[in-house]
């Protein structure tokens, strides 16, 4: 298969990951749809190292699932310390940057 | 080499299926198990290019666990039915545009504007490429230091995740559950400045 | 030591005992503050004799040293420096000036005692004495306009000392703006002076006078009226004398030494040392003459009618100073000198026996509630009497000896000059009188319950109150305090009084026609350059003259007593014949009524309006409102997009990548 096929496929799945942010209310599945963003930046890294050859970009790919699986540890953290402060778990009731 | 198409396709569709359904279901519940469908097909592309230990990782850390855990946050959370559509229209309309936007800029980028750089074909691959010895050995050789520091990072992610999460002495009790109410916070006041 | 270091002693001796007084208020007990202010004037005193003595080793031509201590600023061939001039013009004020000073200061010790900003006053008066040296002893105009500023400064600080009470605020105020108006015109002069002839330095300026102005140039005459101005302003001649009346709100001291001695002296040292500059412009001298001429004309009259005791003196000061200034606009620069410092002694001998008698009489100072305090008041009486004597010019006073001789000047230059001795010859017979109207009232006649009260040993007290308004007031700083001083009661009062009284006799013993010309040789080095200096009036002409004015000065004196002791209803029987002259005199010929609606009034209407409209509505509102209003509207406009609402940031986000990406595939391609 073209690499390109690969690249597309990551910009849509990227393009509703992104979508994704901004319409839902709930955090929890704003995180969710900030995986799909990474998962899309995974793909399109694979694809150029199958191009190029070379194993950086799964090496890096791997950091990236690192990265993930931090962000959503300390994401979830958050939401279970809203939840335990009674705080509604929606996006839009956390104004305080509000100014 | 058929095969390898229609695998693709099969695999694409079920990744952008999975994509659609975490955005799209109003239980975020489904919205992880979707997740999990998601990063099922990613899988099975990373094997058609030959990442065979990403896609093994893949399934194992992310889908296997990650998700377990998010699952477990969302049960105890529990997800309350919620519009779509939030009260403020002009976010969610703007929002999936610009994200099309997006899509659609990067697919010119990759198909009609003729990236010089992209060898469509792909290179010539020796029998090791992606296997858990190369990554293993690239890991410990050329890229020690990122995989150093992203150990690190697990740690203060852990110990982060243990902090934020921990019950307080004196805290209310969770028997009244979580407070569906108006948060209650003023907002910052405006000054008054005389001159 | 030289007599230019002597100078500055004399200017520092002041200036330390100001400084030691004003910032050891606090810790200085008692009467101390006062007997350091008197030590520091006595001592400048002494280095004015040293300076005196030192000048007289010098031979004549070198008479006029000139000193620099510092070089303020200096570009091309001109420059300003911090320098004293020290000749006999300016060593005779500093005498005069240093040696009256010290007997007013000696006087105030006891006088002001009681008062709880003692220490305020005597640092206060050290300033004031400062500031007059300085001026006398300037070497360029520079240091002249700043001893004039400092002079102007001190005055008002005098004037309201007695700072809670708003009619001495007043005329505080008053004798300040009308002093500025005179600071403008000696600043303006300065600068035509300095335009012409690119130097400010006395010295400089009278030699090259004659290369840079032609006889009677435009820009000289203008520059001398101007610094004509100046001196009218500081020695309150018409039309800028109204604050001197005024100014008698403040201590009796204070009128002894402010006006009476020394800052209104100033017009008169000012016209002397710029001697030739008015002689190379005839023309301003001639106003200069002619105006001092009106002001001892009008000043007589309004003395004649006035009731309030310090204010008759007052006007008396203003007459005088008449004198001083007609006198040397017409180059009798020794006579005016002589009459400067005779009148000194004698005024301030007057203003002292006044305050004696005030505070006999617990405050007041009308006459209409005074009379015979002569059995009471001895001292007082007499040393009152030597003085109106001296001011009367009654023959071998000190007095009648150098108000003649301007006369005699006066008549000796011919043509419409002795117009102005004839009026000068009317004012003494006016001067008489009031003298003595005034030694009548007060001493002789019915004694008032506040006499027969000290009669008997004990010195009135009466409640505080203004004695102008009449209304109470309390005691505390910044009001007159409690005690009241008579002068048989006070040494320190007694010790200042008798120097005086006996220099109001013996004082014209330096210049005596005929028998003495001490006096005019030591000012000839300063004044031999004056075209006039050979015009002198023979020792025959100044003894008819004289005799004339002493004859007048008898009539004078006869009139008053046949006024109000032979015939006591006579005054006020004159008074209502011919009330609206009363009335018209009383009022001061409505002076001030004129520049209240001339000057007060739309002065304080444009005030009001550019309070109202122009700082409220406009600075206010549009600028400073404007301004904030623009940033505030800019800020929120600015705050509206923090709304604390995460998706819209994200949102941002997105449209950000977006456009980058939009903009590198338009750029790549």
């Amino acid at each position: 298969m073209d690499i390109t096929w690969y690249l597309v496929l990551s910009a849509f799945i990227f393009a509703i990951g992104a979508a994704g942010v901004i319409s839902r209310r709930n955090p929890l599945v704003v995180l969710l749809c900030l995986e799909l963003m990474l998962n899309a930046g995974n793909l399109a890294l694979v694809a150029f190292s199958r191009m190029h050859g070379g194993e950086a970009g799964q090496v890096f790919a791997l950091i990236v699932m690192v990265i993930a699986a931090c962000e959503v540890v300390i994401g979830l953290g958050i939401i279970v310390a809203m939840y335990r402060n009674k705080l509604p778990i929606d996006v839009d009731e956390m104004s305080e940057l509000r100014g | 080499m058929w095969f390898e198409q229609v695998l693709f396709f099969v695999a694409a569709i079920g990744a952008l299926a999975g994509a659609l359904g975490v955005v799209l279901f109003q239980n975020p519940f489904y919205s992880v198990l979707s997740l999990v469908g998601h990063l099922l097909g990613l899988a099975v592309l990373f094997l058609l290019l030959h990442a065979e230990f990403l896609a093994a990782a893949q399934v194992v850390v992310y889908a296997g666990a990650v998700m377990v855990l998010y699952l477990f946050v969302v049960a105890y959370i529990g997800g309350a039915d919620e519009p779509l559509h939030p009260e403020s229209g002009g976010v969610a309309v703007f929002g999936p545009l610009f994200a099309v936007a997006i899509a659609v800029e990067l697919c010119i980028a990759f198909i009609a504007s003729g990236l010089q750089a992209l060898d469509t074909r792909g290179a010539d691959l020796g029998p090791a490429f992606g296997s858990p010895g190369q990554i293993g050995e690239l890991l410990l050789t050329d890229f020690l230091l990122p995989f150093e520091a992203a150990s690190f990072l697990l740690l203060i992610a852990a110990v982060g995740a243990v902090v934020l999460a921990r019950r307080r002495r004196g805290l209310e009790d969770e028997a009244t559950g979580p407070m569906r109410g108006r948060h209650d916070d003023p907002p910052t006041e405006t000054l008054e400045v005389r001159v | 030591m030289s007599a230019t270091s002597y100078g500055w002693l004399v200017l520092a001796f002041p200036l330390a005992g100001m400084l030691i007084t004003a910032f050891g208020w606090r810790v200085l007990p008692g009467r101390s503050a006062g007997w350091i202010g008197t030590a520091a004037i006595f001592l400048a005193f002494l280095a004015s004799i040293g300076a005196l003595f030192d000048l007289l080793d010098h031979p004549e031509e070198e008479r006029q040293l000139v000193e620099s201590a510092w070089t303020y600023a200096a570009t091309g061939d001109f420059s300003a420096d911090l320098a004293i001039l020290v000749d006999p013009l300016s060593v005779f004020m500093c005498l005069v000036v240093s040696g009256v000073s010290f007997l007013i200061h000696l006087y105030s010790v006891a006088y002001m005692s009681g008062d709880l900003g003692y220490a305020r006053y005597f640092a206060y008066l050290n300033f004031f004495v400062f500031s007059m040296l300085l001026l006398v002893l300037a070497a360029n105009f520079v240091i002249l306009i700043i001893g004039w500023a400092f002079v102007g400064a001190a005055s008002y600080l005098l004037i309201s000392y007695w700072y809670r009470r708003e009619t001495a605020v007043r005329a505080g105020i008053k004798a300040f703006v009308i002093n500025v108006i005179g600071d403008v015109a000696l600043v303006v002069a300065a600068f035509l002076i300095l335009d012409n002839v690119s130097s400010l330095d006395f010295l400089t300026v009278f030699e090259s006078a004659g290369e840079s102005f032609g006889e009677n140039d435009g820009t000289l005459v203008a520059a001398c009226v101007l610094i004509l101005v100046g001196a009218f302003a500081k020695s309150a001649q018409l039309p800028l004398h109204t604050w001197l009346p005024d100014a008698m709100e403040g201590p009796t001291p204070v009128s002894a030494l402010i006006h009476a001695a020394t800052m209104v002296t100033a017009g008169v040292y000012l016209i002397a040392r710029m001697h030739p500059l008015f002689e190379l412009a005839p023309t301003a001298a001639d106003v200069g003459a002619i105006i001092g001429c009106a002001t001892l004309v009008f000043a007589g009259t309004v003395a004649i009618a006035v009731t309030d005791l310090k204010r008759v003196i007052a006007y008396s000061t203003i007459s005088q100073i008449g004198y001083m200034i007609m006198g040397v606009s017409i180059a009798a620069y020794g006579a005016g000198l002589f009459h400067l410092m005779t009148h000194a002694f004698f005024k301030a001998l007057l203003f002292m026996g006044a305050g004696s008698v005030i505070g006999a009489m617990a405050g007041i100072q009308d006459m209409d509630r005074m009379g015979g305090f002569r059995r009471a008041m001895p001292f007082t009486f007499i040393t009152f009497v030597i003085g109106a004597l001296a001011l009367a010019g009654f023959p071998f006073t000190a007095g009648f000896f150098s108000k003649d001789e301007i006369l005699a000047f006066a008549i000796n230059r011919g043509g419409w000059y002795v117009a102005l001795a004839v009026l000068g010859y009317i004012g003494a017979f006016l001067t008489a009188f009031y003298a003595f109207r005034m030694v009548f009232r007060v001493f002789l006649g019915e004694a008032v319950p506040e006499a027969r009260e000290l009669d008997g040993g004990h010195l009135a007290h009466g409640d505080p109150v203004n004695p102008m308004t009449g209304e109470p007031e309390d005691t505390d700083v910044g009001f007159p305090g409690p005690e009241h001083h008579v002068a048989e009661r006070a040494w320190p009062m007694k010790a200042a009084m008798g120097p005086l009284a006996l220099l109001s006799i013996v004082g014209s013993v330096v210049a005596i026609p005929g028998v003495s010309d001490i006096l005019e040789k030591f000012l000839e080095p300063t004044f031999e350059d004056s075209r006039f200096h050979d015009t002198a009036p023979t020792t025959g002409a100044e003894l008819w003259g004289l005799v004339a004015g002493g004859v007048i000065s008898i009539l004078g004196i006869g009139l008053a007593w046949w006024v109000y002791v032979r015939q006591p209803g006579t005054a006020t029987r004159v008074r209502e014949r011919f009330a609206w002259l009363h009335r018209f005199l009383v009022n001061k010929w409505y002076f001030d009524e004129l520049y209240e609606a001339m000057f007060v009034r739309p002065a304080a209407t444009i005030g009001g309006f550019s309070r109202r409209v122009i700082e409220t509505e406009f600075v206010q509102g549009t600028i400073v409102g404007g301004a904030t209003g623009i940033v505030r509207v800019g800020t929120s406009v600015a705050r509206s997009a923090q709304t604390g609402y995460l998706r819209l940031y994200a949102l941002f986000l997105l449209l950000g990548v977006a456009a980058l990406t939009l903009y590198f595939l338009i750029s790549s391609s």
